[in-house]
C-alpha cells in the first residue's frame, strides 16, 4: 500500500528556524550567518567591524566551530557578548543550536547579532538558522574557482565579501573572472573587495551593514 | 551535506508514517532531492543501511527522483537549468529570475505492508 508523506526532511530545523527568526524579528535584531572556508577572515572580518562600530550599534556574536574557543576568546577581547558554540563534529550551526545559545543572551541589548558559522563552503548554505541575511566570504589564496565549485554558498548568500586583497600581488586571482561568475549566480547581491589586514574596503562594507540594520530596526 | 543525521531523520519519517497507518513493514521509500540541495543520495543509502537495521524499515529500498535545477525568467519567461552556473536568463539576460525546481529535498511516499 502507498502511502503519501510529503515531508521535508529538514522540516525539524526549519520550523526552529522559523522560530529564531521571530525572536530576532521581535527584538528588531539584524541577524547575520557569516559563512566561509576555514580561514578566509570571518573572525577577522568581526574584530574590523567590532572596533569600528564601537559605541555606534550593539554587537554580540555566537561564534560556531566544532571545537576550541579560540575565537570567543578573540571576541571578548573586544568587550562584545559573545558565546561560543562547539558543535562537536557537526559541519555546520543549525536552528537548535542557535535557540539554546540565545537562551544565553540579552536579546534587549543586541542591534547586530553575527553568527559566525563552523568554516564550510557546502552544509551552512542549506542549514537555515533563522537569519535575517546571509554574508559568505572568498578569500584570495582560495582561488577563483570556487563559485563553480560551491555553487549553491554563492547564490544563497546577501552579500559576497572577497578578502585579503592585499595578496593579489602574490597570486593569480582573477578578480574581474570571479566577480563576473559570482554575478552570474547572484545577481542581486552585494559583492565587496576588502583587506581586513590593511582596512581597506571596509567603510563600504559597513555602510552595506548599517543599512541593513535601519531595515531591520524599522520593520 | 550531513547526510547520517539525514539518513536518521528518513528512518524517522517512514517509521511514524507506517505507524501512523498501521503498517508492520516498510517496502520502499521514495525521496525527491533537488539539485541544489547539496544532499548525496549515495552516502544516504550507505547510513541507511545500518541505521533501519533495528526498525520497519528494514531491508527497504530507499529510491531517489533527481530533480534538476530550473529557473524561469520573469521577463521573458524562458525556464533553464544550472549547467552553465548562471542564473540570468540566457534568452534575454535579466536577472528577475526564480528558482521553479531543484530546492526539493522530501519524503514523497512510503510503500508499507499490513498484515
Amino acid at each position: 500500500m502507498k502511502i503519501k508523506v510529503l515531508k521535508n526532511i529538514l522540516d525539524a530545523n526549519d520550523q526552529i528556524a522559523e522560530k529564531n527568526r521571530q525572536l530576532f524579528a521581535s527584538h528588531r535584531i539584524l541577524a547575520v550567518n557569516l559563512m566561509s572556508s576555514p580561514g578566509s577572515g570571518k573572525t577577522s572580518l568581526l574584530l574590523q567591524t567590532i572596533r569600528k562600530l564601537r559605541g555606534k550599534v550593539r554587537i554580540a556574536v555566537i561564534e560556531g566551530d566544532i571545537a576550541s574557543d579560540i575565537d570567543a576568546r578573540t571576541i571578548a577581547k573586544e568587550k562584545a557578548a559573545v558565546i561560543q558554540i562547539n558543535t562537536g563534529g557537526a559541519c555546520s550551526l543549525n536552528a537548535t543550536m542557535i535557540a539554546s545559545g540565545l537562551q544565553n543572551m540579552d536579546l534587549g541589548a543586541i542591534d547586530v547579532l553575527f553568527i559566525e558559522n563552523v568554516g564550510n563552503l557546502v552544509c551552512p548554505a542549506n542549514i537555515g538558522l533563522g537569519e535575517t541575511r546571509r554574508v559568505m566570504i572568498l578569500s584570495v589564496p582560495e582561488g577563483d574557482d570556487k563559485p563553480y565549485k560551491y555553487p549553491v554558498m554563492f547564490t544563497q548568500a546577501d552579500a559576497v565579501l572577497i578578502n585579503k586583497i592585499d595578496l593579489l600581488s602574490l597570486s593569480d586571482f582573477n578578480m574581474s573572472g570571479v566577480t563576473t561568475a559570482v554575478r552570474r549566480l547572484n545577481p542581486h547581491g552585494s559583492i565587496f573587495r576588502i583587506s581586513c589586514k590593511t582596512g581597506d574596503g571596509i567603510e563600504e562594507w559597513l555602510a552595506w551593514l548599517l543599512s541593513e540594520l535601519k531595515e531591520a530596526q524599522s520593520r | 551535506m550531513h547526510e547520517l543525521a539525514i539518513a536518521e531523520r528518513i528512518v524517522e519519517i517512514a517509521v511514524d508514517n507506517a505507524k501512523l497507518n498501521n503498517a508492520t513493514r516498510i517496502s520502499r521509500i521514495n525521496v525527491v532531492i533537488g539539485e541544489l540541495s547539496n544532499v548525496a543520495s549515495d552516502s544516504i543509502q550507505f547510513y541507511f543501511d545500518s541505521l533501519s537495521q533495528d526498525t520497519m524499515a528494514r531491508s527497504a529500498t530507499l529510491s531517489f527522483l533527481h530533480k534538476p535545477a530550473r529557473f524561469e525568467c520573469g521577463s521573458c519567461h524562458a525556464v533553464f537549468g544550472f549547467d552553465e552556473r548562471s542564473v540570468v536568463c540566457p534568452r534575454c539576460g535579466s536577472a528577475a529570475t526564480s528558482v521553479v525546481s531543484g530546492k526539493e529535498f522530501y519524503i514523497e511516499s512510503i510503500e508499507v505492508d499490513q498484515t
